[in-house]
């Protein structure tokens, strides 16, 4: 018998047992019905080889394993940067519960959103009763001092006009008139998560800025974050340096207090976020900045009506990408970067010139949102290696045309090819044919990790199957410090698992390296 | 043998009324109907115990706003049903966010080479854009399915899993499944199970065993199977069916099974190949485990094939050894035999198991909001270890749930059906139980007000929890829960009422 009271035995070696064993090569043998274990091994070899390679590369209509979500999560996440805001997703509810649980296994963290729950129904009525009953419920269950409308497919293939119903729920009093409501159509069937988020930070600026009289404020910056499920840490390490140095400014979205409460024996809802006063006074900003372009197009150009200066960054994360950010809050500061935060800068390159020699020439494959690839790419350069294969599903062709230039400049580039709109099963096919030392991106890669032997640096959203990564920044230089470490820390495991042997490899496991 | 307590009922009863007040009245008077503590109930169990009554409304639509907890028919399809057949591949057809969320979130344990001729954990979609809205998906799910045969040539079928816009524009997905099911000569099922459809995943459940009917059952693509024609047909065989092997479960039961002579043909669903859904029939007897997701196709098989069905729990060894005896009833005295003997091999297990962590565990209280058979099955498995439920209830339950429900609760039991997160919060507040377990959405806030949790869908990325080797996981986990020291850490020292006033002046 297996299991014992004493040593309880997980699934892991549990089933790995004789008498498991056992049963599960009979049930294969005599139930599965299965193909042989030779023409598996056939096929899984094919699968691998360049053949495979370029009939999957050309697949026209199927997904496997796509690297992106699609908007209303990015909706929901924009939202929980707001102050006690409740995300309200107008269409059928179990998405909702989807993005709630998405969220949650990544954050280790709760996360409100309620849904107005349509069903059939409403397919051919419209939602509008929902969004009555709805916004009524949780403005009296939950006391939000916002209540962010984004909708579900649902919604959006039956053509439900938010504008109008959020109106008539006023009208009918599930709220006060002057209540809060922002809205975004986040179409799951148009772009990512990345644009749902673009879409809910936009209709929430809509909503303040619409009819509002600007007065500039010179040198005070709007800054958006986008899309981050390391907002927690990043958000904070920003707010650091940029209180450092003095600069005038207001994040819009801030979910990093939301994303990261105490657990003190009360449970908060809603915690931090940007202050609604605040967004609306942003609208006097000299400047919005993005930090992830990809995330913002829309927000921008709408900020750009009002005659508001934008820039746009690419996740500062590394050298150069931080120290653009930083000479260009100086310039639109007046403030210089403070001597704290070049001495920091100052701890990173010595970091990366103790380390140079491991991470020189070493070959990676990186995925994720299009401003995260970028940014993990332009780092890797930096540190003398080798980008071999940028992927980002939700990337597209002109993501691919704008960071061309920055491969085209760097000789470590040569050989990095860029892959917009693919998915991870693509990427096995990369990984087998032209192979890389390293994996960067998120959990998904892990299946990858399995089947080619690569590595696997969990580095972006979402991480589900380690803990607490996202609490710490690895945005600016005590970021890049963090990437490096990471990095660094892959590179020694590695190199020690595989001179582990005694006898046989282990002349050079060597104490110091 | 059940632990004798009750719980305090008119506490319970008021709590309803205090957490109602904070509803508009409309919705008030709808939520109070979903409320409700089990009372003494008019009848008795075989074994002559008095049953209470669970008497709630449910399987209703849920209210718009309030934060249910539910699913839908897709998460009830491909996430339960369906996702968890393991050689075949399943299409979540439509945008792409459905696939990508339930994407490898159930843990339905299988082998397999994932990719060659497994595809459980690999997200699947036709990822629809707005062109496929306006002008319809059905050449793109064409072309999906001929990719899928280019590239997964050892996959033995499709399943169409349809998200909320197929159903919406008018989509012929059956006209495709037919004509595919033909040019390949494989099964392709396509299932009507778009979340807009229902009030929960329950209905999915639903779809989807009907799908199975109609698509493997009754061939309607008209393929050859791939059960082996051959196969014999013998005195002891069973299927499973309800188990989806969430971090072994069906493992750790089907070792039992056949310990004690019977013969497991079909696993339904976790770790199942198409070939063992297609020999179903033939089997003497099915045993159902979660009766709430497949009670519906072992309704038909019974009438249609003649096969007969039996509800068990293998939760806790009181069920197991229950349901191990009353299986055994329907084989004859060989058979009954064999299942004293596997409960006699176990009971030292069972016995360790009780011995260290009963202690740990006697008298403290547990609060489960779970789907399918959970709030009702795993009550005896805690009852083992010495705890006491003090509330339940169904995400997507019917009443025929909450009748059963009445065999399991004692008399003053919390009774809560679809609850809302206002409402679940406010109870667990109030009874502050020691431990909850429920799912992924109300793992952390429980947490942060102090109280133990345990993931009562995915046993919290342990298990298996059924069976006897289950069962001293499952002690182990709500050991480790309760009395790991953090719970005491939360209250920093000079937060204390009689610490020392060393904080700074006002």
């Amino acid at each position: 018998m297996p299991q014992s009271a004493e040593k309880v035995l997980d699934h892991a070696p549990l089933f790995r047992e004789p008498e498991y064993k056992d049963m599960l090569a009979n049930k294969k043998l005599n139930f599965e019905c299965g193909v042989s274990d030779a023409r598996v091994s056939e096929i899984a070899d094919w699968t691998q080889g360049w053949d495979y390679r370029e009939k999957n590369l050309a697949r026209e209509a199927l997904v496997v394993n796509p690297a992106k979500a699609c908007q209303p999560l990015g909706a929901v996440f924009a939202a929980a940067g707001f102050e006690r805001t409740m995300s309200f997703v107008h269409g059928s509810q179990g998405c909702v519960a989807y993005y709630r649980s998405h969220l949650s296994r990544h954050f280790k963290e709760p996360s409100s959103a309620v849904s107005s729950s349509m069903t059939e129904d409403a397919a051919v009525f419209g939602g509008l009763n929902n969004m009555v009953d709805g916004l009524a419920n949780t403005y009296s269950l939950y006391n939000p001092k916002m209540i962010a409308v984004s909708t579900t497919c649902m919604a959006e293939v039956i053509g439900d006009d938010l504008h109008s119903f959020i109106q008539t729920a006023k009208d009918k009093g599930s709220v006060p008139a002057a209540f809060d409501v922002p809205f975004a159509h986040t179409p799951a069937f148009v772009g990512s998560h990345v644009d749902g988020y673009d879409n809910m930070v936009k209709g929430v600026l809509e909503h303040f800025w619409k009819g509002r009289t600007r007065t500039e404020v010179k040198g005070k910056v709007a800054i958006i974050p986008g899309f981050d499920g390391y907002c927690v840490g990043n958000n904070r390490e920003l707010k650091r340096i940029l209180d450092l140095m003095g600069v005038d400014y207001v994040l819009l979205g801030d979910a990093s207090d939301q994303f990261d409460t105490p657990a003190d024996g009360e449970f908060r809802m809603y915690d931090g976020g940007t202050k609604l006063e605040d967004v609306a006074a942003a609208q006097d900003a000299e400047y919005v900045i993005s930090l992830q372009g990809w995330c913002t197009r829309k927000t921008l150009e709408y900020a750009g009506t009002f005659g508001i200066k934008t820039e746009v960054f690419h996740y500062p994360m590394g050298v150069a990408a931080t120290d653009e950010l930083l000479v260009k809050l100086s310039a639109i500061s007046g403030k210089p970067v403070p001597a704290e935060i070049e001495r920091e800068r100052g701890r990173l390159i010595d970091a990366m010139a103790d380390s140079q020699a491991h991470l020189h020439a070493k070959k990676y494959a990186i995925f994720g949102d299009p401003d995260f690839a970028t940014a993990f790419a332009r780092f890797v350069l930096e540190t003398g290696g080798e980008p071999t294969h940028i992927l980002s599903t939700n990337g597209t062709k002109h993501w691919e045309e704008e960071i061309a230039p920055m491969l085209a400049a760097s000789p470590f580039a040569r050989e990095s090819k860029v892959w917009p709109q693919r998915d991870l099963w693509h990427l096995r096919s990369l990984l087998f044919t032209e192979p890389v030392d390293f994996l960067v991106g998120s959990s998904y890669g892990k299946y990858l990790e399995r089947d080619t032997k690569v590595p696997l640096i969990r580095m972006t959203f979402p991480v589900f199957d380690r803990h607490h990564h996202h609490r710490f920044p690895v945005w600016g230089y005590q970021g890049g410090l963090r990437v490096l470490t990471t990095l660094l820390d892959k590179v020694f495991d590695v190199l020690d698992r595989e001179t582990n042997e005694p006898g046989v490899t282990d002349y050079s496991y060597d104490l110091t390296r | 043998m059940s632990l004798d307590y009750e719980n305090d009922g008119e506490a319970m009863g008021k709590l309803i009324e205090e957490v109602l007040e904070a509803y508009p009245e409309k919705f008030a008077k709808r939520r109070k109907k979903h409320l409700n503590v089990a009372k003494d109930g008019d009848e008795v169990a075989e074994d002559g115990q008095p049953l209470t009554e669970c008497d709630v409304k449910s399987n209703i639509k849920s209210v718009p706003g309030v934060m249910t907890i539910r699913g839908c028919a897709y998460a009830g399809s491909k996430g339960v049903v369906w996702g968890p057949i393991k050689d075949m591949v399943h299409i979540s057809h439509g945008p792409v966010g459905c696939g990508q969320y339930s994407w490898s979130q159930r843990r339905n344990y299988y082998i397999g080479k994932t990719g060659i001729d497994s595809f459980v954990t690999m997200q699947f979609t036709s990822d629809f854009q707005e062109r496929d809205i306006v002008f319809g998906g059905d050449k793109k799910l064409e072309k999906v399915i001929d990719e899928i045969n280019d590239l997964f040539p050892l996959a033995n079928g499709t399943t169409i899993q349809s998200e909320c816009p197929i159903g919406l524009i008018g989509d012929d997905i059956e006209a495709v499944a037919k004509k595919k099911a033909k040019e390949h000569g494989k099964t392709v099922v396509p299932v009507r199970c778009e979340g807009f459809r229902g009030v929960s995943q329950s209905l999915g459940h639903h779809i989807a065993n009907d799908a199975v009917r109609d698509w493997v059952f009754e061939n309607k693509g008209g393929v050859e199977q791939n059960a082996d024609t051959a196969f014999e047909p013998g005195p002891y065989d069973v299927n499973v069916i309800g188990d989806y092997n969430i971090g072994g479960d069906a493992w750790a039961s089907r070792i039992l099974l056949e310990e004690m002579g019977l013969r497991v043909v079909g696993n339904w669903s976790g770790d199942a190949t198409l070939a063992e859904i297609e020999r179903a029939p033939k089997a003497r007897l099915n045993l159902i485990h979660c009766y709430r997701s497949m009670n519906y196709i072992c309704r038909y098989m019974e009438e249609k094939y003649g096969v007969a069905w039996t509800e068990y729990n293998f939760f806790g060894p009181s069920q197991i050894a229950d349901s191990l005896r009353k299986i055994a009833k329907h084989f004859g005295p060989e058979i009954e035999a064999g299942a004293e003997r596997v409960i006699a091999k176990y009971q030292p297990l069972v016995d360790a198991v009780i011995a260290k962590y009963r202690p740990r565990l006697e008298g403290k209280t547990v609060m489960l909001y779970v789907g399918g058979l959970r709030p009702r099955h795993v009550i005896t498995a805690y009852e083992d270890l010495g705890m006491e439920i003090v509330g339940t209830g169904y995400e997507f339950g019917h009443n025929d749930d909450y009748q059963r429900t009445g065999h399991y609760v004692k008399k003053g039991t919390l009774i809560y059906d679809d609850v809302t997160g206002y409402e679940l919060e406010k109870f667990i507040e109030k009874v502050r139980p020691d431990l909850v377990g429920s799912g992924i959405k109300e793992k952390y806030p429980v947490q942060k007000m102090g109280i133990p949790f345990r993931q009562m869908h995915s046993w919290d990325y342990s298990g298996p929890y059924h069976g006897y080797d289950g069962f001293a996981i499952f002690a182990r986990d709500m050991d480790l829960a309760i009395n790991n020291p953090v719970w005491g850490l939360m209250k920093a020292p000079w937060k204390n009422d009689d610490a020392p006033a060393l904080v700074a002046a006002e």
